[in-house]
């Protein structure tokens, strides 16, 4: 960006709208499964090109710089290799919050030039700054509890206590007070810099504890708009187009994605992020499993009621991918289209920890992605179908959702397992689900029940089928 | 607001109207991938640490700063690598493979 309207544009800034561009396309490209793996390496490539035109821009600390770049490197490469398909959601998480930490330091640092040289912050750049600083540190710490969460380290449970919201709300205010001393250039800017950053840092924990793990989807695409959000912000402390473009479009994105979960499930983003979703039906399933009259059957009695069977929907759930159990389910997928069933998947849009998680386990174990159905699509098939084969979901086949108005999650559109003739739950355990609330399907008279590990319960049924 | 600030906000603009159109085209089978990949892209602010930390005046200096700028380094690097992996990872399950069910064509 020269001042001169004549002067010749610099050949990084030319890198950079490349970069840009790329991007873009990469994200077109995401469209269809067919080109989304062009999608993703045009979106590298665009990266590649954007580092290496900044390697030429004066860069001495050539060890701290390199080294850092290989480890970090090192260390991402390897992590996403092994990570299994189901811990993907906190993998992301991990990675995002590592985005956003990065973008707050990088704010921290170019501030830091500032006061060092004695030069005037321009509003400008005192206000961009503290921005990326504040979003790019609550991303952070945000990430982090998201990924403890899901990886179970910690309570996936809400964790609520009294005054929640003033102490939020108390942060905020100090964030919004340092933001505008730093602004307006009261002195110590620094000191009221790292006073909103530390602020913002503590934020990020609280703001994440009282969201429920089954909520966490919604909470990493939430980060995940934020940390490109500070990307963006960034862009503007440094004045570089490529991050103001790239931070842009994921923050578009991720705002999207937000809102498309949050309709999938009935549910404002307000709802669910402060409305402690989990919290009152703690109390209200004390003792779910009182009350219930359910039948327990064993694999071979689901085998022979799927293997005579002439249409099955499988409905996959969380549970599924925790068994790992989704190479069994295409195993009993190809037995029993051996013997002329015709065998639909029936995926809600929130199964499982992230929007198509299910669709991405099902594809891992070669399950053709036409033979998986939206809901829309699906829920008036149930009546023609002879099972409806659960596996490790609860809330999303919950008919309370449907008829009691009284359920927390009443309005919440679920797959409608229960009108299908017979209904088999694959299970752990009579323990309640994600959102903590009783069941029904589980008490009707056509469920049965199949408890076990979801691998080792199909692996049966399999064998049962075979055997038949 | 400065003229180069407008410049710079008229860009964000229009980049946030481009994100929205084109990720609302990607179908919800591709919303994970596409949560990962777009990970991937925020990533881009490696471009944000190199020129914070890497230049003479980095005010990440001596033992301490560099430590920092090679935390801040490291991080912007795992998000870039990390999250084009998994993206692969991912959507490499999308691509039609070779059928390894050949059972149904044999067993009949």
């Amino acid at each position: 960006m020269s001042a001169s309207a004549t002067a010749l544009a610099n050949p990084v800034d030319v890198a950079y709208l490349i970069t840009g561009v790329l991007f873009i396309l990469g994200l077109r490209y995401l469209s269809s499964p067919k080109t989304a793996v062009l999608g993703n390496r045009l979106s590298a490539v665009g990266t590649l090109i954007a580092v290496v035109a900044t390697l030429t821009q004066g860069i001495v600390n050539w060890i701290v710089i390199g080294a850092a770049l290989v480890v970090g490197a090192a260390i991402g490469i390897v992590s996403a290799r092994q990570v299994k398909m189901t811990a993907m959601p906190q993998m992301v998480a991990a990675f995002n919050g590592a985005g956003g930490g990065a973008a707050a330091l990088v704010a921290a640092g170019e501030l830091l030039k500032y006061v060092n040289a004695g030069t005037a912050i321009t509003y400008d750049v005192a206000f961009t700054s503290v921005l990326s600083a504040v979003i790019g540190a609550l991303s952070f710490a945000g990430s982090i509890i998201a990924f403890l969460k899901l990886q179970e380290l910690m309570t996936g449970r809400p964790i609520t206590y009294p005054g929640q919201q003033v102490v939020n709300a108390l942060l905020l205010l100090a964030i919004l007070v340092a933001w505008g001393l730093v602004v307006s250039g009261v002195t110590p800017v620094l000191e009221w810099f790292w006073i909103a950053l530390g602020c913002s840092l503590v934020l990020g924990v609280l703001f994440v504890l009282p969201i429920g793990g089954a909520d966490m989807p919604v909470v990493i695409s939430l980060l995940n708009s934020f940390t490109g959000l500070a990307a963006a912000s960034t862009g503007f402390v440094l004045g570089n187009n490529v991050l103001i473009i790239s931070g842009a479009l994921v923050g578009a994105s991720g705002t999207l994605l937000t809102v498309l979960m949050g309709k999938a499930m009935n549910r404002s983003i307000t709802n669910v992020l402060f409305g402690a979703f989990g919290a009152v039906k703690t109390s209200t399933s004390a003792g779910p499993s009182g009350g219930h009259n359910v039948r327990s059957v064993n694999p071979d009695d689901v085998a022979a009621m799927l293997a005579y069977a002439s249409e099955v929907i499988v409905v996959p759930g969380y549970g599924m991918a925790v068994a790992q159990a989704q190479h069994s389910i295409r195993e009993l997928e190809s037995q029993l289209e051996k013997r002329g069933v015709e065998v639909k998947y029936a995926i809600h849009p929130v199964a499982g920890r992230m929007p198509g998680h299910m669709n991405v386990l099902l594809a891992e174990a070669n399950v053709p992605y036409d033979s998986l159905y939206d809901m829309d699509d699906i829920n008036p098939e149930f009546e023609r179908a002879d099972v409806a084969l659960v596996v490790g979901a609860n809330d999303v086949t919950n008919p309370a959702a449907r008829e009691d108005t009284n359920s927390p999650i009443y309005g919440m559109p679920i797959l409608n397992v229960d009108k299908a003739q017979n209904v088999v739950v694959l299970k752990r355990s009579m323990a309640s689900g994600f959102a903590g609330i009783d069941n029904p399907l589980y008490d009707d008279p056509k469920t049965v029940m199949l408890f076990g590990d979801a691998k080792k319960s199909i692996d049966s049924v399999v064998a049962g089928v075979k055997a038949l | 607001m400065t003229a180069h600030l407008l410049a710079e906000l008229t860009v964000f603009i229009l980049a946030v109207f481009v994100g929205f159109e084109v990720i609302s085209k990607v179908p919800t089978t591709l919303h994970t991938p596409l949560m990962s990949a777009t990970n991937a892209i925020h990533g881009i602010v490696l471009v944000g640490a190199i020129l914070v930390a890497g230049t003479a005046d980095t005010p990440y200096a001596g033992i301490g700063g560099s430590v920092v700028g090679f935390f801040l380094v490291l991080l912007a690097s795992l998000n870039v690598f990390g999250g084009y992996t998994v993206t692969e990872r991912m959507l490499d399950m999308f691509r039609p493979k070779k059928r390894p069910s050949p059972p149904a064509d044999t067993g009949r």
